[in-house]
């Protein structure tokens, strides 16, 4: 699939911010952190009160319409002409690529194209549009990636997040071995076959594993979730941080 | 059964149609390299696939043959009277095995040549340098499992007829403007698989020996 | 809920050696295809030029199969066709009743296997012998095909080398694959000199000028369409392509995707039977083209996509549900994601809509498939299908739909279109998050590998609200 942007257009003064349900039940301080690099890089951010989830759970399992009714409840939230961030490649994916296809045929199918055209993954904005220039104030560390499937083959954005991680100098990044293999997440594949997922999840957490980092980043929470709950399952010193954070952590001078 | 054809195409046609994918043909065979690279190329993409190869000239083939039969052993060759390359065999036949000829109907004699068969010898209709590969036009002188059955297959190849792709070869040839043989192959060394452990091993139904000699 | 294939998955996992087998020859292949495509614009230019050859044979299906017929009967080859696979097999089966034939020797085909060729021909005396080396161990051990390309990919030398020993007392035993495939060799050899008729399958069909393409690297092929007096080749409807000049670029792309190699060993071109003054070759051609449901599929533009396969299995070595599960797992013909999609929409979403959830939707395969096939999308597309309440074209639509599921997909939707009551419980669940915590605990599909997150104390939408980042 090819989407190439109408405009990939100057830095914006003002971004809408789409926290996803994943972030704001369970990683707030990512959302938090993601609002601190956009205002730190002079950009405003208006996150509207009445987001909820943009409906991928529901369309990946084949409840259109239950989909359909949540997206378009997310669709109205974002009117003006500004770009909307979210940190996660999962659910910018969704409202990217899949919007256009669920609202096929509905009278609002038409803003669906705008809106899929305005929504950036977090590292995409970062490195693309704001192109960022990052000092690192943390101690030397090692760290292993994962990007997730959605951000390697649905948003194309997977190499942002090293991208961003190569400017902190005192962070050396290891790829794990077979990194391009999905984690085994997949939403509610999880758990609807959790005996393969599972196979999945432990594979990875041991390549993640024998990187010897002592963190992994990534920039969607499912995976991070995912892999992260394994590696602790196996007592595993390896602790899991979204990008944004973990970028905000080293980056900003803790107020005294 | 004329009823499943109706139906199928039936079915088929009543399906909507929209807007293809447009197809431009010409845009994949833009390669054009010089005759003395296709040849390299043709040799190695062979070679890497197992097959041997031998530089001659048009004088010096029969030497080259000769050379093979003996380092071999072979006990007999199978080739067309007819060929050209055939007669020329024939009349210079003192250093070479006993010559076989298929001129009767596989059906006459299909065990000998399953069994007794050694080596056959064919010409070729053109190679392909890209892949490494003859391409093979059987006729009533050259039948098709003359590059089949054999445990050796010697094929003579003019190094003119050595086109850089597959789909240059099919337009230079004019194919869909003749009729075409029963059976073309297209041959890129000795028979193989890899169905164990894609572990590849050699000779396993076809040829277990590929020879190209190149003129 | 414990269904079919969730069990049947959890025992191929629980199989350590075939998942072996399977990783490992799986990952050889990944290795392969990767080196065979160096060029990454090379890559995106083949493969343009390939989908825009499939999507435009599919286009003209039905006048392209005419003209296939047309030619092919011109050429002396007889055309069959069979709406389903009984009648497939019966063709089959009136083919060796007319030349008094109780002995077929076969290369390797995929739709005969759909047809279940070699049972169906068993129960009426026939006797089938596989040709190709590896359904030749699957045969001798009695099972099927675990992958379309490398059909005993689950079994490694060691297992191979007791199968013949066993089957082949007078050979002696040995780990050798060049001496196991040299056995194989000499035990088929007279079979290929004697059989009465061969069968293969079909890789393409050239409607221009009515040939039938084969490509393979051992020359069983080659055998079973040429030593025996009559060869029956099988084919789906949808192998057709428009003319000549589609097979190479097609032919590259499809060995590359397989195995990584630049062509097979042998392609195999049958354009008619045994000419007049020809000395050898089958002096009967015939083929058999199947329906079995791709005419339905063909029928709704999203799904007939899936016609377009040209059979590589790139998309099985790369999914990696498929390198831990291995290809019985999912007890369909076709394996892997191709198989995810295809098998249900024709044997019916009742029996294997449940594969439809044996993805992630990670799209592997949609990325190294040579025709872009949108397989994440399609299936997508048949999850809706198994549980939608309307009708569709799609056999067992509507067969997955499970009442409380379906509620809760309601009150969650009703949730999300609500923030209010949704920002209650997210902000309830995260002040009383101990409890929360042991009730995620007992989500035990989940718990089983991995720790439970814990909730943090305040949800975004609080911290944001704290924070003064809020509506406009
Ligand atoms: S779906 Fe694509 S990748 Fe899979 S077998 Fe078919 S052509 Fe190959």
């Amino acid at each position: 699939m090819d989407f190439t942007r109408a405009s990939a257009g100057p830095k914006p003064n003002t971004v809408y911010l789409f926290g996803t349900c994943l972030i704001d039940l369970l990683y707030p301080q990512a959302g938090v952190s993601t609002v601190h690099l956009l205002e730190r890089e002079g950009v405003n951010v208006i996150f509207p009160q009445a987001q909820t989830c943009c409906g991928q759970p529901a369309w990946n399992s084949g409840y259109r319409d239950e989909a359909l009714a949540v997206a378009r409840a997310q669709l109205k939230l974002f009117p003006r002409p500004i770009p909307i961030i979210a940190p996660s490649a999962s659910c910018a994916g969704m409202i990217r690529v899949h919007y256009p296809t669920l609202f096929k045929g509905e009278p609002d199918e038409a803003s669906t194209f705008d809106v899929a055209d305005r929504v950036y993954e977090l590292t995409e904005f970062l490195t693309d549009i704001l192109k960022v220039d990052l000092t690192d104030l943390g101690e030397p560390t090692t760290v292993a990636t994962h990007s997730s499937c959605t951000a390697r083959r649905e948003m194309n954005v997977a190499d942002r997040i090293d991208l961003l991680l190569d400017q902190l100098q005192n962070v050396t990044r290891i790829e794990p071995d077979n990194a391009e293999e999905c984690c085994g997440f997949g939403g509610t594949f999880a758990i609807k076959q959790p005996e393969i997922s599972t196979a999945m999840v432990l594979e990875k957490a041991k390549a993640i594993e024998n990187t010897g980092a002592q963190q992994l980043i990534g920039q969607d929470c499912g995976c991070l979730m995912n892999i992260g709950g394994a590696l602790k399952k196996q007592d595993s010193q390896i602790s899991h941080v979204h990008i944004a954070e973990f970028l905000w952590d080293r980056t900003h001078k803790a107020t005294p | 059964m004329n009823d499943a054809r109706n139906t199928i195409l039936s079915r088929l046609k009543t399906a909507s149609i929209d807007q293809t994918m447009p197809l431009a043909r010409n845009i994949s065979n833009s390669v054009n390299w010089s005759s003395n690279y296709k040849v390299q190329l043709f040799r190695t993409q062979l070679q890497s696939a197992q097959a041997e190869i031998y530089d001659a000239t048009d004088h010096s083939w029969l030497m080259t043959l000769q050379h093979i039969c003996q380092a071999k052993y072979l006990k007999n060759i199978l080739l067309s009277p007819t060929t050209s390359w055939g007669e020329a065999i024939i009349e210079n036949s003192t250093n070479l095995p006993s010559l076989k000829y298929y001129d009767d109907p596989v059906e006459n004699w299909k065990q000998t040549l399953f069994e007794g068969i050694e080596a056959a010898f064919t010409s070729t209709y053109g190679g392909i340098a890209d892949t490494g590969t003859l391409i093979l036009w059987p006729d009533t002188q050259e039948p098709r499992m003359m590059s089949l059955v054999p445990p050796v297959h010697i094929a003579v190849i003019e190094k003119s007829k050595i086109y850089n792709s597959f789909a240059e070869a099919l337009k230079a040839q004019h194919w869909n403007e003749t009729e075409l043989p029963a059976n073309i192959l297209l041959i890129s060394g000795p028979s193989k698989s890899a169905d164990i452990e894609q572990t590849l091993t050699y000779g396993v139904h076809g040829p277990k020996e590929l020879v190209v000699i190149m003129v | 809920m414990t269904t079919k294939f969730r069990t049947q998955f959890a025992k191929a996992l629980a199989q350590h050696e075939v998942r072996n087998n399977t990783e490992s020859v799986v990952n050889k292949l990944r290795k392969h295809r990767l080196a065979a495509f160096p060029d990454q614009a090379e890559w995106i230019s083949m493969r343009r030029h390939s989908t825009a050859i499939r999507a435009n044979a599919t286009s003209k299906l039905p006048q392209l199969l005419e003209q296939l017929e047309t030619n092919l009967q011109r050429n002396g080859i007889q055309v069959h066709w069979a709406d389903t696979t009984e009648q497939a097999n019966q063709t089959v089966l009136n083919i060796m009743r007319f030349h008094d034939a109780r002995f077929i020797i076969k290369g390797k085909s995929m739709v005969s296997e759909e047809m279940g060729l070699n049972d169906f021909l068993n129960t009426h005396g026939i006797e089938c012998l596989e040709s190709d080396l590896g359904e030749l161990i699957i045969q001798l051990a009695a099972e099927k095909p675990s992958h379309m390309i490398v059909p005993a990919l689950h079994k490694n030398r060691k297992q191979i080398a007791r199968l013949f020993h066993s089957q082949f007392p007078s050979i002696p035993y040995t780990e050798d694959i060049s001496a196991l495939a040299q056995a194989a060799r000499r035990f088929l050899r007279h079979h290929f000199a004697t059989a009465p008729v061969g069968l293969t399958g079909v890789n393409f069909m050239i409607a221009e000028t009515g040939t039938l393409c084969l490509v393979e690297n051992e020359g069983n092929g080659r055998m079973c369409s040429t030593a025996p007096p009559v060869h029956i080749a099988v084919s789906g409807i949808e192998k057709v392509v428009e003319c000549l000049d589609d097979v190479p670029p097609l032919l590259g792309i499809l060995t590359r995707s397989a195995t990584g190699q630049p062509i097979t060993t042998y392609v195999n071109m049958i354009s008619s039977p045994r000419k007049p003054n020809e000395k050898d070759g089958p002096t009967a051609v015939h083929l058999i083209l199947l329906d079995n449901g791709r005419s339905r599929i063909y029928s709704d533009p999203e799904l007939r996509d899936t016609l377009n396969c040209i059979r590589c299995g790139a998309c099985m070595n790369h999914c990696p549900i498929y390198k831990h599960i291995g290809g019985h797992a999912y007890q369909t013909v076709i394996p892997g994601p191709i198989g995810t999609i295809l098998e249900p929409q024709k044997n019916g979403l009742d029996s294997y809509g449940e594969l439809t959830q044996a993805s992630t939707l990670c799209g592997a395969c949609q990325e190294v498939c040579p025709v872009s096939i949108p397989i994440p999308k399609i299936i997508n597309r048949l999850r809706w299908e198994h549980i939608r309440k309307s009708s569709c074209s799609t056999p067992g639509a509507g067969s997955g739909r499970r009442k409380t599921e379906a509620i809760i997909w309601k009150i969650w939707a009703w949730n999300c279109i609500h923030p209010g009551a949704y920002n209650r419980i997210t902000s309830v669940a995260t002040s009383m998050r101990r409890l929360a915590d042991r009730i995620l605990a007992k989500i035990s599909p989940w718990t089983a590998a991995r720790a439970v997150p814990r909730l943090p104390d305040t949800t975004l939408h609080e911290r944001l609200k704290a924070l003064k980042i809020d509506n406009e």
